[in-house]
């Protein structure tokens, strides 16, 4: 009626269930997709890089019953959990299996002098603070973290390793606590009065207060 | 009132005399013409001469926002014991300002103020661009900026939530409840105008792209019903945002336990010094709008009054409340307390408290005077300085404050950076292109309740004036309907 006044065309009237329906699947598929390619892989369950060299955890550690701590040596003495170099290697491999396809590597690295380049599996981000000798000192074991190694022929993450993970032990720790002794024991299961320890006692009665404010760990 | 004669100005002496709200020989076709030209025509050389100038602060904004994200918020001078300086004096100050917009667009209209037509929709966009550049300081504080979301509490990995108990938190929802509704109000106020505008429109472009934001506007009785509800609703909904959003910012201070911030008479100032400041700003932007664009007979001195006697009424309460600072300070016989109000006055940032005072509480009492508060180049400087000294106000409450610590070891004396004063200075670059945008885009003056003030909307036809009644039906479908039900233009 006046002068080509703009209203609305009658299709208009599905704009909004098509905007919506748009809306709906490229969010759920944004969503997914960032999900999918986005998310941080050491912050994934299930993550696990090939080896430079084809070393079973589950042998060692496993089968042949050798101690953690023989090639992490600085565990309990360090924020740091050691790589171990070629020469731990070479302590027993100078003399075991020298003639192993799977060990050439090894050699190589032996002979050249230059270092394996092991591929780090549990990493956190470098804003985090973050010391294995504490986490030990206190009791809290290895296959806490880094689940049942002695049975992992290629190491995978077992725990998320996010942030709200942390927190879920740094306010209750009590019920994964051991004894000094059990602290590399894999197959540890927590007894049922330490499930129920919610006051944070460690073995030896000293009370364990992790921080829980941001500057704990975030320093 | 039928009887008395109608006066061609707005200075009115005689209180049984309403003065009108707008001048000259007006019909509605005339105000729907001199709202809607300003976007319709070219813009004027000195717009764009002013957008240039606003776009070049507005890159001087930029450009410290990046020098700050990129080198750290340490470009900022506020540092121990000063952590708060410029950044949340700029954000108080701009949230302030943008109190005016919502007081006129929502108590003001709860009490049937009808002079707050001419003025609400400059002010609304007002209240919308100062609340953006209000928010550019705490996001930038936070430093990573693009974490700006954790101040939102939503399940995360990180088992981060805020702390309910800080009032930092509830500033987060006082100012985004506060953005969200001021634009939808803004919005649902423009959808008849922008229907107006859409009828007017000759190019095929403007009819789509005002039709879309006019929501199908026909001006039928039932859009405006519906239409008179909604804004009732947003009014009300608003009404209490005026006074909350102000009280709240004011408990990022008074929660404290500072001597000097940590004061119950917080939040009554601060709102107070708010509309203060906001109709100050409203004042100086809406005497250069009314000039450049000839709105002087929409715009008349009397609501330019109006308004000088509202920043008298919230400056002498400004003045009140620092007075009953003081006071309480002496009576609560604590000596904290009471040096920092001595050390305010008399410290090292005397300089900044007098200006204050000065500014805030001398300079408008001025208005008492009938000639100050109807002479324009008056009434302009006086609002300049009212800027100026609630700006001072938020400095001298938050600097003085925290400079002189507990500990005598850490006191300090703050002073700006150069960043500091690039993004306060900046962020005048945002507000001024934003507004200059809406000026030349948006109808500044809200078209249809305009014309409900005017005589010719009344429905019984007393006014004598035959030329207030011409015109009637010679402009859209909007104006139409205004002759037919003018109770619901303005209810």
């Amino acid at each position: 009626m006046n002068r080509g006044r703009f209203l609305f065309p009658k299709w208009s009237n599905h704009a909004a269930t098509v905007v919506a329906l748009l809306v709906l699947g490229g969010g759920t598929s944004a969503g997914a997709a960032l999900s999918y390619y986005g998310t941080q892989k050491h912050l994934e369950v299930g993550y696990q890089p090939t080896q430079p060299v084809d070393y079973s955890h589950k042998l060692h550690a496993g089968e042949l019953g050798m101690d953690c701590r023989y090639c992490h040596s600085t565990v309990e003495r360090s924020a740091f959990a050691a790589v171990p170099p070629t020469q731990t290697c070479m302590n027993c491999h100078a003399r075991v299996k020298t003639d192993s396809v799977k060990l050439l590597p090894v050699r190589e690295s032996w002979a050249n002098d230059t270092p394996i380049k092991w591929v780090r599996v549990h990493n956190l981000p470098d804003y985090v603070y973050f010391d294995h000798s504490a986490h030990l000192a206190a009791g809290v074991g290895c296959s806490t973290c880094h689940g049942r190694v002695d049975q992992m022929p290629k190491v995978t993450q077992t725990q998320p390793l996010t942030m709200g993970w942390c927190l879920e032990c740094h306010r209750d720790p009590g019920p994964n606590l051991r004894k000094p002794d059990e602290i590399t024991k894999m197959d540890w299961v927590a007894s049922t009065e330490q499930a129920a320890n919610h006051e944070g006692k460690a073995a030896n009665g000293r009370k364990v207060a992790p921080p829980t404010h941001c500057s704990g760990c975030h320093r | 009132m039928s009887a008395a004669p109608v006066p061609v100005t707005s200075d009115v002496d005689d209180p049984s005399i309403r003065a009108p709200l707008v001048l000259g020989r007006q019909n509605f076709a005339t105000v729907s013409d001199s709202v809607s030209t300003i976007v319709e025509r070219k813009a004027p050389k000195t717009w764009f001469l002013l957008l240039g100038l606003a776009l070049s602060i507005l890159a001087i904004l930029g450009g410290s926002l990046v020098d700050l994200v990129w080198k750290g918020v340490g470009r900022w001078g506020n540092n121990h014991p000063v952590g708060w300086a410029w950044d949340i004096t700029g954000f108080v100050f701009w949230i302030g300002i943008g109190h005016a917009g919502t007081l006129i667009s929502a108590i003001l209209f709860l009490f049937r103020q009808k002079w707050r037509t001419s003025i609400n929709r400059a002010a609304e966009a007002m209240t919308i661009f100062a609340v953006m550049a209000a928010g550019i300081y705490p996001a930038f504080h936070v430093g990573r900026v693009w974490l700006l979301y954790w101040v939102f509490p939503f399940p995360n990995q990180m088992s981060v939530w805020p702390n309910f108990k800080s009032p930092l938190l509830w500033d987060v929802f006082a100012v985004s409840t506060y953005a969200t509704v001021s634009i939808l109000f803004w919005f649902v106020g423009l959808v008849p105008d922008l229907a107006t505008l859409r009828d007017r429109a000759t190019t095929r472009t403007r009819q789509i792209v005002f039709g879309i934001f006019a929501l199908g506007w026909r001006g039928s009785h039932r859009h405006w019903l519906n239409y008179e509800r909604a804004y009732m609703i947003l009014a009300g909904l608003s009404t209490p945002l005026v006074l909350s959003v102000h009280t709240i910012v004011s408990f990022d201070f008074a929660v404290s336990v500072m001597p000097g911030w940590h004061t119950t008479i917080f939040p009554p100032y601060f709102v107070a010094g708010a509309v203060f400041s906001g109709f100050a700003m409203v004042l100086t932007l809406m005497i250069i709008v009314r000039k450049a664009f000839g709105l002087e007979h929409l715009l008349t001195k009397r609501h330019l009054e109006n308004m000088c006697k509202i920043i008298l009424a919230t400056g002498s309460m400004v003045g009140y409340a620092y007075a009953m600072e003081f006071f309480i300070a002496w009576y609560s016989g604590n000596d904290y307390e009471r040096y920092a109000f001595v050390n305010r006055a008399f410290g090292p940032y005397k300089w900044a408290y007098w200006t204050m005072v000065s500014c805030n509480v001398i300079c408008p009492q001025l208005f008492w005077f009938k000639k100050i508060r109807t002479s324009i180049p008056a009434i302009f400087v006086i609002s300049i300085f009212v800027n100026i000294g609630m700006w001072f106000e938020r400095f001298v409450i938050i600097v003085t404050s925290l400079h002189r610590d507990f500990i005598p070891s850490s006191w300090g004396y703050f002073r700006p950076t150069l960043i500091d004063i690039s993004t306060f200075f900046g962020t005048f670059g945002l507000f001024l292109t934003m507004f200059l945008l809406f000026l030349k885009f948006l109808p500044s003056i809200a078209i249809s309740e305009v014309k409900g003030v005017m005589p010719a909307a009344d429905p019984h036809h007393h006014d004598d004036r035959h030329e207030a009644h011409e015109g009637l039906t010679g402009g859209t479908g909007n104006e139409d309907h205004h002759e037919s039900d003018p109770e619901a233009v303005h209810a």
